[in-house]
């Protein structure tokens, strides 16, 4: 796996799921499949984090949720809908209270179908998640760097003083 | 008195795997009260029994919690078979019996190795989670699926296991079980385990039995009150003992999951002794009628299961009640007066399935 240059840390997060898909997520991580030697670790804390996962489809009372977790990660970031209630809602997509799969709150980049997931499925999906993360960091580095006017016309002030 | 704090916890918290939120109010490093609130999973799918036919509603019923889920597939079968008077032949029993029962061994695992993850002992979370493959590995070659199987139908099972399969089981088992006796060494002797499990969370019998527990944590504090005692299935024909214990604290708690896996590979060795040749289902046609419930000791306790029909292809009621549901009241109880730094450990004893109680 000589092309993964980044070790990307993963937050999960269950969504209204029933629980297959966050047991598989979890089953990643242990010895049989072991995501551990790509360097893929599963923290808690939003702000290390460069995938969320996302299991089960949205509902009323979790979407402020999903969308507090996502703005709390640092750019670049990926997100990825895993399973099939993540995706569109699923089976439950008829149910009076789910609104849709997680791209209803905040936009997704990779798909994973399954029901449940299978941890292979899963692995794929954050490999795949992967290259969009080096694609936006390539797009974020190409941007100018954005200074606030204020502090430029500041920057400038400076400038002309020293010249002075 | 301190001045009281009241700390959040969840829904997105490292320990758990599902969301959960519980005010905790505390006073110094000592939780005085905790206030749950739950929802965050509510999908609302009793009510989907009016669009799904009542033979379609096995697989929403499965999903209403991916660990136990075929305890709630064989739940539902069980009121819907029960309301239309059907009778299922014997090996289907027998076989969903073994199903269970697997189920039941790699949802202890799975929970013992959270637990194991909670209070720090990273590596013996993944040696319990390595067994738990094995365990999956037969549910996938006799089922089709690692966590949804899918094989449970009204009026019998879908799939067959034949005997050579099943005498593979009987093997694999034998050897699981001295792995099993390994952890057990580990998780009832080692003194860093036990300085986190000894005497945090008691619960005492007279409190299990008002707060209604049920399940691990109801045995745990002395109650035997297991649903396999009703003989429902093959139970009836199988010889067991629930495991009951009478600490009321975590390590009760521990000790029983630990003993209760060994006790369902006995069962699966029973079964598969004498498990009967014969038909696997019965046909199975017309409108719903009647009215059942079903009561089925899930890994987590027991679960009930109401199903009422209306002379149509849809049922008119259906209705789950899990075990995590009656366990929230203990675990509110156990809270009280425990350490911040415990409350992981007390929250995950009760082994939460927040889906399972939202569905």
């Amino acid at each position: 796996m000589s092309y993964v240059t980044k070790s990307p840390w993963v937050i999960h997060y269950d969504g209204s799921s029933c629980n297959g898909c966050d047991i598989e997520v979890l089953a990643c991580l242990t010895p049989m499949y072991d995501v551990e030697r790509f360097g893929i670790i599963n923290t808690g804390n939003p702000k290390h984090a460069d995938v969320f996962l996302v299991t089960g489809a949205i509902n009323e009372q979790n979407k402020g949720v999903v969308q507090q977790i996502y703005d709390q990660m640092p750019e670049p970031k990926v997100v990825v809908a895993v399973g099939i209630c993540a995706t569109s809602g699923g089976i439950f997509k008829e149910c009076y209270n789910i609104l849709g799969g997680t791209d209803t709150v905040i936009p997704v980049d990779v798909y994973v179908p399954g029901c449940a997931a299978r941890p292979e499925a899963i692995i794929d999906g954050v490999v795949k998640g992967l290259s969009v993360l080096a694609e936006k960091k390539a797009a974020m580095g190409k941007k100018p760097v954005e200074t606030a006017p204020a502090a430029e016309a500041a920057a400038t002030e400076t400038e002309m003083k020293e010249e002075a | 008195m301190g001045k009281r704090t009241i700390i959040p916890f969840g829904p997105q918290h490292p320990v758990l795997p599902e969301p959960i939120h519980l005010d905790l109010v505390i006073e110094d490093e000592t939780v005085v009260e905790a206030i749950p609130s739950i929802g965050f999973i509510h999908r609302g799918l009793e009510k989907l029994v009016e669009k799904k036919e009542y033979a379609e509603m096995v697989y929403v019923i499965e999903r209403v919690c991916g660990i136990c889920s075929f305890g709630h597939g064989w739940g539902y079968c069980a009121a819907v078979e029960g309301a239309m008077d059907i009778q299922v032949p014997r090996r289907a029993e027998y076989l969903r019996t073994i199903w269970h029962e697997l189920s039941r061994i790699h949802s202890h695992l799975l929970w013992l190795g959270l637990l194991a993850d909670g209070f720090g002992f990273e590596s013996l979370f993944m040696h319990t989670w390595k067994i738990r493959e094995t365990i999956l590995d037969i549910l996938e070659k006799t089922t089709g699926g690692r966590v949804i199987f899918s094989v449970c139908k009204v009026g019998g099972v879908r799939k067959d296991v034949d005997a050579e399969t099943l005498k593979e089981i009987d093997e694999i088992l034998a050897k699981i079980r001295a792995e099993i006796e390994e952890l057990k060494e580990v998780f009832l002797e080692d003194d860093s385990i036990k300085n986190r499990l000894c005497g945090v969370g008691y619960l005492s019998k007279e409190d299990a039995i008002e707060l209604c527990a049920v399940g691990p944590m109801a045995r745990a504090s002395g109650l035997r009150l297991d649903m396999r005692l009703n003989g429902d299935g093959a139970y009836g024909e199988l010889d067991f003992e629930p495991v009951v214990t009478d600490e009321g604290d975590c390590y009760g708690r521990t000790k029983v999951r630990i003993f209760e896996v060994l006790q369902s590979i006995d069962l699966i060795h029973q079964a598969i002794a004498q498990i009967p040749e014969g038909e696997l289902s019965v046909p199975v046609s017309g409108p719903a009628t009647g009215e059942f419930m079903a009561r089925i000791e899930q890994p987590r306790g027991e679960a009930y299961y109401y199903a009422k029909g209306n002379g149509t292809k849809f049922l008119e009621r259906m209705r789950v009640r899990t075990p995590t549901n009656m366990n929230i009241p203990a675990l509110v109880k156990t809270l009280q007066g425990c350490d911040l730094a415990d409350v992981p450990m007390l929250v995950l004893t009760i082994d939460p399935c927040i889906s399972c109680t939202e569905r």
